[in-house]
């Protein structure tokens, strides 16, 4: 038994339920169903309820977030969207879901059966671990991992694999194509993405997430504004979205290195996506929001707000993708190399000389920040991020200059309608 | 160690999302980069030259619907002017009035769905083409109001048009006017300024003057390159002599200034339609004829053996038309998509001998392989999108 599980109180209530008698987990202190030598079964039964509530919830959510996706795209699009089945057609994902799972489950001839079939399941499995460290509400989580930040960097970067796996097993040139896009942009996103966390972390002296969410008397968004917008952007490409979506361009590549999935796979490689921005918001909300701490009453409304949080950058997410074109590939490129990672390093470079002068001030361990040292870092961080986003604009962008189209009046020529 | 390299050739369509149609493109890549490109087309292949031949001249108007059917109206225009220049009649004024006016409707609804495309294919889901939709919707409204059909319209006739617009499409149009210069506007803030779209657009897929002259590019393409070039102002057909309008000119000839160009060419098709609505007056829509002066043959049905009156017969012309043999016209328009052409033989039959049409997206595809070679795959989607090719129309 972790001590890490220990702290969950579903785990430890299952747990306690079936194994808790004497001569197995002492800190249960109680009678437990099973007899002595059975704490195994206890310790596999918790697990299952845990993940089960977990996996369900992410699944749900999915599908709430996959209809809410189409209403609001459809408002953006002065369209009505969905409306048919159920009220304001909430049970769409139903149907979507439905008639996945009834259609043919296709696997090319070429395709490397093994490999393609594995990638929806490192997808899905890359997504639900990612949930494992997020702090849904106080004392709502499955683990409080000591190393969470570097967790959710870790788990989410193997979807890249995965989307290689697809590109390479299908036998689709396609796919292909969409693959070595994907590889190519996600993992030169995996770099500012990684840095844009560093600021939190020496801010917060721990890379748990749940002692992230403690240390947040100020908002990160405020303290580490650069650190908040590069983390966004990153996170948007590492989830295939507009204008970062050249891995499924629909327009260029039909759609990229899911091309040859249908059935019940595609079923599964949407629902990691789509759970994967529920999750993107999740930790957006988490890091930078200050996750379930509200205005009032966080202990007992922490889910609410954490949810009020989540909605928002979900919101956030919809629009975007309803609004932007997609860039092409070299442009994303340069995009994360030459402007989010110098953010990426001067969001670095600024918040760890301010911590340590805090720090040197205070004359104790930094990650102890008091609620006015950091108003005055955001205070300073702020007019920073505004200058550095100015300038590395100027400097990553190609000159744009919008003329005035020429209007030329000619003269009509004599009338020449005549019969031959 | 180099890296051992090969190029891929993929064949993009018949069937793609966004080869508008079904155009085939065989492409070689060297990575992202396009080494060659061959477009193939004959996908949609319907032989309307050869059905003209064996259609009388009122029924190959429903043909010609079909060419271009994103711009039916300028089609059905171009092919009444080349059986009016056979038969030597010419249109009432009023009738003129309303087919410049469906004409330019059309122009501004054709425009309108090539931007939407050309957005859509930059990758913006469906965002920007619902907002040119939507405005395209409420001309097809009017075009239903004028003559029942919304696509495949057969709304004008050698000699005028089918009918006289309905009292209600005045005020509709009206309408449309008062809302028209909001819903351009609306489009333009939202598209014109944003970054990633000017990114993607300027400087891409360039064609210069001369090579658009050299390939006898048409229409709003050629027009981007800084040619002005508009057959509306050269050879004035019915009564564009009367109109002001100017004629948008690229600076470039990228894909930002065909799409620009597209635009700008929607505001003046609006003034157009402006002036079309305040200077039109009442009167015939068809076609009188002198039935002896011009050597026709009344066969309208039970009428052809009536009695004649005295005095010359009056009579509006007639479902079945004999233009003399041996009579050739070329009646052309400037089509939303270039300089649209019919040429039309007669052998003194009611069909024409021969029916040639010359269509500009064919035309203008013919430029795609200088535009595309050396470029990205994603630039490619985006040009053969500003060249607004439709597949009716090339393949015919």
């Amino acid at each position: 038994m972790t001590p890490f599980l220990q702290e969950n109180v579903v785990f430890r209530e299952v747990y306690c339920f079936l194994g808790g008698n004497e001569g197995n987990a002492s800190w249960c202190g109680g009678d437990g169903l099973l007899p002595g030598g059975f704490e195994w079964a206890a310790y596999f039964a918790a697990g299952f309820v845990i993940m089960f509530i977990l996996v369900n919830a992410a699944l749900l959510g999915a599908a709430v977030f996959v209809w809410s996706e189409r209403r609001l795209l459809a408002r953006f699009q002065a369209r009505r969207g969905p409306n048919r089945w159920g009220p304001w057609g909430i049970f769409q994902p139903i149907a979507d879901l439905l008639k996945l799972i009834i259609k043919e489950d296709i696997v090319p001839n070429a395709a490397d059966r093994l490999a393609f079939t594995l990638v929806p399941i490192i997808m899905l499995m890359a997504l639900l671990l990612s949930l494992a460290v997020m702090p849904f509400a106080r004392n709502t989580y499955l683990v409080n991992l000591n190393v969470g930040i570097l967790y959710i960097i870790a788990v989410s970067s193997m979807s890249t694999i995965a989307i290689f796996m697809a590109g390479w097993s299908s036998a689709n040139k396609y796919a292909m194509f969409g693959a070595m896009r994907g590889v190519a942009m996600l993992i030169s996103y995996e770099i500012p993405l990684v840095l844009s966390l560093v600021g939190v972390v020496l801010i917060v002296g721990s890379m748990s997430l749940v002692s992230v969410v403690e240390a947040q008397t100020v908002p990160f968004l405020l303290v580490q504004p650069l650190g908040a917008l590069v983390f966004m952007l990153g996170i948007s490409a590492e989830l295939n979205r507009t204008p970062f979506d050249i891995l499924e361009a629909e327009s260029e590549i039909i759609a990229g290195y899911h091309t040859e999935y249908s059935g019940i796979k595609f079923a599964l490689i949407q629902a990691a996506e789509m759970a994967g921005v529920l999750a993107a918001s999740g930790f957006l909300a988490t890091i930078f929001m200050g996750g379930w701490s509200g205005p009032f009453w966080s202990g007992q409304l922490g889910a609410f707000w954490f949810l009020v949080k989540l909605a928002g950058f979900v919101m956030l997410f919809i629009w975007i993708r309803a609004t932007f074109p997609r860039l092409r590939i070299d442009q994303i490129m340069a995009f994360a190399w030459k402007f989010l990672l110098p953010l990426a390093l001067i969001n670095f470079l600024v918040t760890a000389v301010q911590v340590y002068f805090f720090g040197f001030y205070q004359g104790d361990v930094p990650g102890e920040l008091t609620r006015n040292e950091l108003w005055i870092m955001a205070a300073i961080n702020i007019p920073v991020a505004l200058i550095a986003i100015g300038i590395f604009g100027r400097f990553s962008r190609e000159k744009v200059r919008v003329p005035e189209p020429v209007f030329q009046n000619i003269a009509p020529s004599p009338r020449t309608m005549e019969v031959d | 160690m180099a890296i051992r390299t090969e190029p891929v050739t993929i064949n993009i369509g018949p069937q793609h999302p966004s080869t508008h149609g079904v155009l085939r493109l065989r492409v070689t890549f060297d990575g992202e980069v396009i080494v060659d490109v061959e477009p193939v087309f004959g996908y949609l292949h319907r032989g309307s030259e050869k059905l003209a031949e064996e259609r009388n001249y009122v029924q190959v108007l429903t043909l010609t619907d079909r060419l271009d059917y994103v711009a039916s109206m300028t089609n059905n225009q171009a092919y009444c002017i080349a059986v009016e220049k056979m038969l030597g009649v010419e249109a009432p004024l009023r009738g003129q009035y309303l087919r410049v006016l469906a004409a330019e409707l059309q122009r501004a609804a054709s425009h309108l769905v090539a931007t939407g495309f050309l957005l859509q294919d930059l990758g913006a889901l469906a965002t920007p083409l619902m907002y040119c939709f939507r405005f395209r919707e409420k001309i097809l409204d009017l075009f239903e109001m004028l003559c029942g059909a919304r696509i495949t319209v057969s709304y004008m006739r050698p000699g005028g048009v089918f009918s006289d617009a309905p009292p209600d499409f005045w005020p509709a149009l009206d309408d449309l006017m008062q809302e028209a210069p909001h819903l351009i506007q609306e489009l333009e803030q939202l598209l014109m300024k944003n970054e990633i779209v000017l990114v993607r657009t300027k400087n891409v897929g360039v064609l210069s003057a001369e090579s658009a002259i050299a390939s006898s590019v048409s229409g709003p393409v050629l027009r981007a390159s800084g040619v002005a070039w508009d057959w509306r102002k050269m050879d004035p057909y019915d009564i564009y002599d009367r109109l002001e309008f100017d004629v948008p000119v690229g600076e470039r000839g990228d894909n930002y200034d065909r799409f620009r160009v597209r635009i700008e060419e929607v505001k003046q098709s609006l003034r157009i339609v402006e002036q079309c609505r305040d200077e039109i007056h009442p009167g015939p829509v068809r076609a009188d004829v002198d039935a002896e002066a011009i050597d026709l043959v009344l066969e309208r049905r039970g009428e052809a053996e009536k009695p004649l009156a005295e005095g010359p017969v009056r009579a509006e012309l007639p479902f079945v038309l004999r233009p003399p043999a041996g009579a050739e016209a070329y009646g052309r328009v400037e089509a939303p998509k270039g300089e649209l052409a019919f040429y039309l033989v007669s052998d003194g039959s009611i069909a024409p001998y021969r029916c040639k049409i010359r269509s500009p997206s064919l035309i203008n595809l013919t430029v795609l392989r200088e535009l595309l070679v050396g470029w990205k795959l994603a630039d490619m989607i985006v040009t053969l999108g500003s060249i607004d090719i439709n597949m009716g129309e090339v393949d015919r």
